[in-house]
């Protein structure tokens, strides 16, 4: 169990930054790998925090599905490895319960 | 407006030093990355040079190693805030590695194993400016920084030392790589605080 | 109004430190009493911002320990790491009156409602038992829910958050098993080692039972435990990952 083994975190890791971007919680959310095709919560995505900015990478196959830079002013994103997302209508509800 | 947290410093060191901007000194080496740590045997490991089109050099890690290599000792300056000063490298130049290669292409994109990438002008990795380093305070690479060898380009942000480099491409014009296709500077000067793509 | 609650989970507000309680001679109980606290559901977890009088910030996600309340306060427990650069501010320098940012509360699927009916399995690694402490916190407080089991790894026996509570519980509500990795008690039926396959099959829940499993510590340990209730026939979306660093940490 090194650091070296297993650098990654999971998308509950990243949710503190990207709820600054969507309206809806991203980690229960089911996103499509653009790689492979593979349907899974973000929550589960492994992600990489410990870098110029947060990469997102699919479980399965490793393709990375976001990246998010916080560069001064401005937020960028690229959602490109991801077709899609469904989201469920519910999830438009604040999260606290 | 941020609450400042009593007695709070972080894991600074205290030390006077030069700096570029916006930068703070620190102690360990923090190790970050945009991906899994791949795991390259050295029978398998190798560094190509190409145009593009044409394969130009390649040497696997036993020629490689046959290569003069030298000591470096730089200071480091990430884009996310830390600087680590009198680092100790041993590598081989990218001078040695051009030698008699002729190419009028004046940009360069590094890959990684994995899928990194970082683009650099030609002339910023000639003239003793840049390396393959295989060596960190005088042992082999740690495979969590970058080993078996990653780039060295001291002179620019640590994101343009591309980690497990597997070979360069030379390029007639300037693209962006990983991190400079979404936000970061595309040259990267950390005492001009290139921190940031403009537009 | 869904807009200022969206606003509200990513503002950074002051909380103030009301109560700090000793969980083992490294990891310690905040108690802060939050301004404008929205609420929260179990499992979920905030962040937390310091800043340096010149500036400088380090931020690091914390899981909520107590259950949801309507008072304002919350609880989390911070474990000293070893290069830690946050945890051993918040351990050993941060008294009760101090104010930290924390920003929250954050995420929807590693959650536990009160609305589900399902068997539960928990399963922590060292720190990872604080969202799931969350979780069992919530549970007691609440009727009709379905059992909860928890699976507690641990490198020793002074090791163990919320010993007492734990201990207390009874089985009617909440199972607990603890793995040792390093030392065990006197008397231990089992020599130390990691959660494999044959201690899974025997302390959680069968299966074809569909529970909800929350698997919550280091990356490893996740990684690992994840693939042996998959292994045991747990379908992949009843098992509900978080992952903190290697040592614990988050970021």
């Amino acid at each position: 169990m090194s650091s070296e083994a297993y650098p990654h975190l999971d998308g509950n890791a990243a949710a503190g930054e990207l709820n600054r971007i969507f309206a809806f919680d991203i980690t229960a959310t089911e996103g499509q790998c653009s790689n492979c095709g593979a349907r899974r919560r973000f929550a589960e995505a492994h992600v990489y925090m410990k870098c110029p900015g947060i990469v997102a990478r699919c479980a399965g196959c490793g393709h990375v599905l976001l990246r998010l830079v916080n560069a001064g002013g401005r937020l960028l994103l690229d959602l490109r490895g991801m077709t899609y997302l469904v989201l469920d209508k519910s999830q438009f509800q604040d999260s606290s319960g | 407006m941020a609450i400042i947290s009593r007695g709070f410093t972080g894991r600074r060191s205290a030390a006077e030093a030069k700096l570029p901007p916006g930068q703070y000194l620190t102690t360990d080496f923090p190790v970050l990355s945009a991906g899994p740590t791949p795991h390259i045997s050295l029978d398998r490991w190798e560094f190509t040079i190409d145009d593009g089109s044409n394969v130009l050099k390649r040497w696997d890690w036993k020629s490689f190693r046959e290569l003069p290599s030298e000591t470096i000792t730089t200071d480091l300056h990430c884009v996310t805030r830390w600087s680590k000063l009198g680092t100790s490298w041993e590598g081989v130049s990218l001078d040695v590695l051009l030698a008699d290669l002729k190419t009028d292409l004046p940009y360069a994109m590094f890959r990684s194993y994995g899928d990194y990438t970082t683009n650099l002008p030609v002339k910023d990795i000639i003239n003793k400016q840049a390396w393959i380093a295989f060596k960190y305070d005088g042992a082999d690479l740690a495979p969590e920084h970058g080993g078996p060898a990653r780039l060295l380009v001291p002179h620019l942000y640590l994101w343009k030392s591309a980690k497990w480099v597997k070979g360069l491409s030379f390029m007639p014009h300037d693209k962006p790589g990983f991190w400079e296709s979404l936000g970061y500077h595309i040259y990267g000067d950390p005492w001009r605080e290139q921190r940031y793509s403009e537009e | 109004m869904a807009g200022t609650a969206v606003l509200g989970r990513v503002t950074w507000r002051t909380a103030t430190v009301v109560g700090l309680h000793d969980e083992t001679p490294t990891a310690r109980t905040l108690t802060l009493a939050v301004r404008d606290w929205p609420g929260h559901v179990a499992g979920q977890h905030v962040d937390v911002r310091l800043t340096a009088p010149d500036g400088y910030s380090a931020v690091r996600s914390y899981s909520i320990a107590s259950p949801p309340s309507a008072d304002g306060h919350i609880e989390i427990t911070v474990e000293q790491l070893p290069n830690g650069e946050v945890s051993p501010y918040l351990t050993e320098e941060v008294v009760a009156g101090d104010e930290l940012e924390l920003r929250g509360p954050i995420g929807g699927w590693f959650v536990w409602r009160s609305d589900q009916r399902e068997p539960i399995q928990l399963l922590a690694g060292g720190s990872g038992i604080v969202p799931l402490m969350g979780m069992i916190r919530s549970r007691l407080l609440t009727n009709d829910a379905a059992p909860f089991r928890l699976l507690y790894s641990v490198r020793e026996p002074e090791a163990i958050f919320y010993r007492e509570e734990l201990e207390a519980l009874s089985a009617k509500h909440v199972t607990v098993n603890y793995a040792y990795t390093r030392a065990v008690p006197k008397d231990w039926p089992r020599p130390p080692g990691r959660v494999d396959r044959d201690l899974i099959a025997s302390v959680t829940w069968p299966a074809n039972l569909n529970a909800t499993c929350y698997v919550c510590g280091p990356t490893g340990f996740v990684e690992t435990v994840a693939d042996l209730l998959s292994m045991a026939g747990n379908r992949r979306e009843k098992i509900r990952t978080e992952r903190f660093g290697p040592t614990g940490e988050r970021k």
